[in-house]
């Protein structure tokens, strides 16, 4: 690994201080970073290690109903938050359908929104082409084995996924992430926080240099009754997602009153389904209904050489979420 | 920089690099800790750091001077007696090669004791929760069956 210095912050103003050197970067839960930095992928000259800064680990209630949740609390203390059980089931079932319990002890939420592409020709330095790695240098992926790769929202410069799981439950629940640098504070949606590739696939969000992600917040969940994550992989545990659903509906009297669709593991950041709302507002939850939002979900997908499968996968993990969420229960 | 592990406090000087896993191994001779993959993904390297199972390949050393670290060389009580666990995989031959067994034993005290510790410490811990809960550990020779077993076991007697 190469070489670096490291530095323990004890505030946030000083963590943005610290930070603001050249070749510093973040560290928290560090099962990423450091991952990456062995490969080679990541080669920070600074590590800033926030792990100290514990108001940031807190998880507790807002006025109104919602909840915030620091960018420090971890995966399993997220996940085991007896609000976030009651009241955001979704979240609890992707956060635990993520990585291992070793691991989700260590993660931070901040960390898991700002995780890198698990794609191959990314994450090793053996291949020379990856734009998001080395901008300018093709894409491996496209001609490559692109099984687990994007088949939403890609383009010629990368077909990367984003793996995260919580993220998509996130963005599903509407969440807004508060970012903050030394001159203040701004909140915007999480969905908007991830962006698409483009032509430069080397930046998967919209942090700024120096900048901070502060904590999420969720509005009062209208969905708690019914939701339902579900992932679908390789294997049955500890696996990244070929295809993953957030599915959350309002039902009054058998009713749709509002829904919410947001797909994983198909293209760059968690993938919104908007026309969920519109195509299930006012109708009955059923599978008639759940299979138009299937086609809507893949529409203008793109898939590539090893991955035509994710978009029959895609529709049918929507209409099984949508079931599911349907028929659920509240989680006691 | 001081590092606590297993109740003792050791003085160390070390890079900023090094790896949890690599100061337990290499400066501080606990070799029973392994290392797996060195990437996070078998679960050799699994300790208890403040009571909570983390991979030691994927934290840095320098981050834990105010930690409790506990490896399998800390579960036996200080006269040899072994920890339920422990003694529990002697029972039901829950290794063949033993490579992953340190890792398997400090991840499973964690699991028994966050089941003690969640909303679900009423009912015994099943055999879906011990296979789901112990997911990040691998076993190449597949030992999972008696490993489970070993588990459920001590489990059923908390």
């Amino acid at each position: 690994m190469h070489n670096f210095s490291y530095a323990r912050a004890a505030d946030i103003d000083g963590a943005l201080r610290l930070v603001s050197q050249p070749g510093a970067q973040f560290i928290a839960g560090g099962t990423n970073l450091l991952d990456l930095m062995k490969g080679g992928v990541a080669n920070p000259d600074r590590l800033i290690d926030i792990t100290r800064l514990t108001a940031l680990a807190q998880i507790h209630e807002l006025p109104g109903g919602g909840i915030r949740i620091g960018a420090l609390a971890t995966n399993s203390d997220t996940a085991n938050q007896p609000l976030i059980r009651q009241r955001y089931p979704l979240l609890a079932q992707a956060l635990l359908s993520g990585a291992s319990p070793q691991l989700r002890n260590m993660a931070t939420l901040g960390g898991n929104i700002l995780q890198r592409t698990r794609c191959g020709y990314f994450y090793d330095t053996g291949f020379d082409r990856c734009n998001k790695r080395q901008p300018g240098s093709g894409c491996g992926a496209l001609q490559g084995f692109n099984r687990s790769h994007a088949i939403l929202g890609g383009g010629e410069s990368c077909i990367a996924v984003h793996p995260s799981d919580m993220s998509v439950a996130l963005v599903a629940l509407d969440a807004v992430v508060e970012l903050r640098t030394a001159r203040g504070a701004r909140r915007i949606p999480l969905a908007e926080f991830f962006r698409l590739p483009g032509d430069t696939p080397q930046i998967d969000n919209h942090l700024a240099r120096g900048e901070i992600i502060t904590a999420v917040d969720l509005p009062a969940n209208r969905w708690q009754e019914h939701s339902a994550y579900l992932k679908v992989r390789d294997r049955a545990s500890y696996a990244f997602a070929l295809v993953s659903v957030a599915a959350a509906l309002e039902i009054q009297d058998g009713i749709v009153q509002d829904a919410r669709i947001v797909l994983g593991g198909v293209a760059h950041k968690p993938w919104p389904v908007p026309e969920a709302a519109t195509l299930l507002r006012g109708q009955r939850a059923d599978a008639e209904h759940f299979r138009e939002v299937a086609e809507a979900a893949v529409r203008g997908a793109v898939p590539q050489k090893y991955n035509t499968f994710k978009v029959e996968l895609a529709k049918r993990a929507v209409v099984r979420a949508l079931s599911t969420a349907a028929s659920a229960e509240e989680m006691t | 920089m001081s590092l606590k592990v297993n109740q003792t406090v050791h003085e160390l000087t070390l890079e900023p690099r090094v790896t949890l896993l690599d100061a337990l191994r290499e400066h501080l001779g606990l070799i029973g800790t392994k290392k797996g993959c060195d990437r996070g993904q078998c679960g050799a390297c699994t300790v208890l750091v403040n009571g909570r199972r983390v991979n030691s390949c994927l934290t840095l050393a320098i981050m834990h001077a105010n930690d409790e670290v506990v490896t399998v060389e800390g579960l036996a009580h200080t006269d040899g007696e072994l920890h339920p666990v422990q003694s529990a995989f002697l029972r039901h031959d829950a290794f063949q090669c033993g490579f992953c067994t340190p890792g398997q034993i400090c991840s499973a005290v964690a699991l028994l004791e966050e089941h003690r510790r969640g909303p679900e410490s009423a009912d015994p811990l099943t055999e879906g929760a011990i296979r789901e809960g112990m997911s990040g550990n691998l076993c190449r020779c597949g030992a999972y069956p008696n490993i489970v077993a070993a588990i459920r076991e001590v489990g059923s007697r908390a």
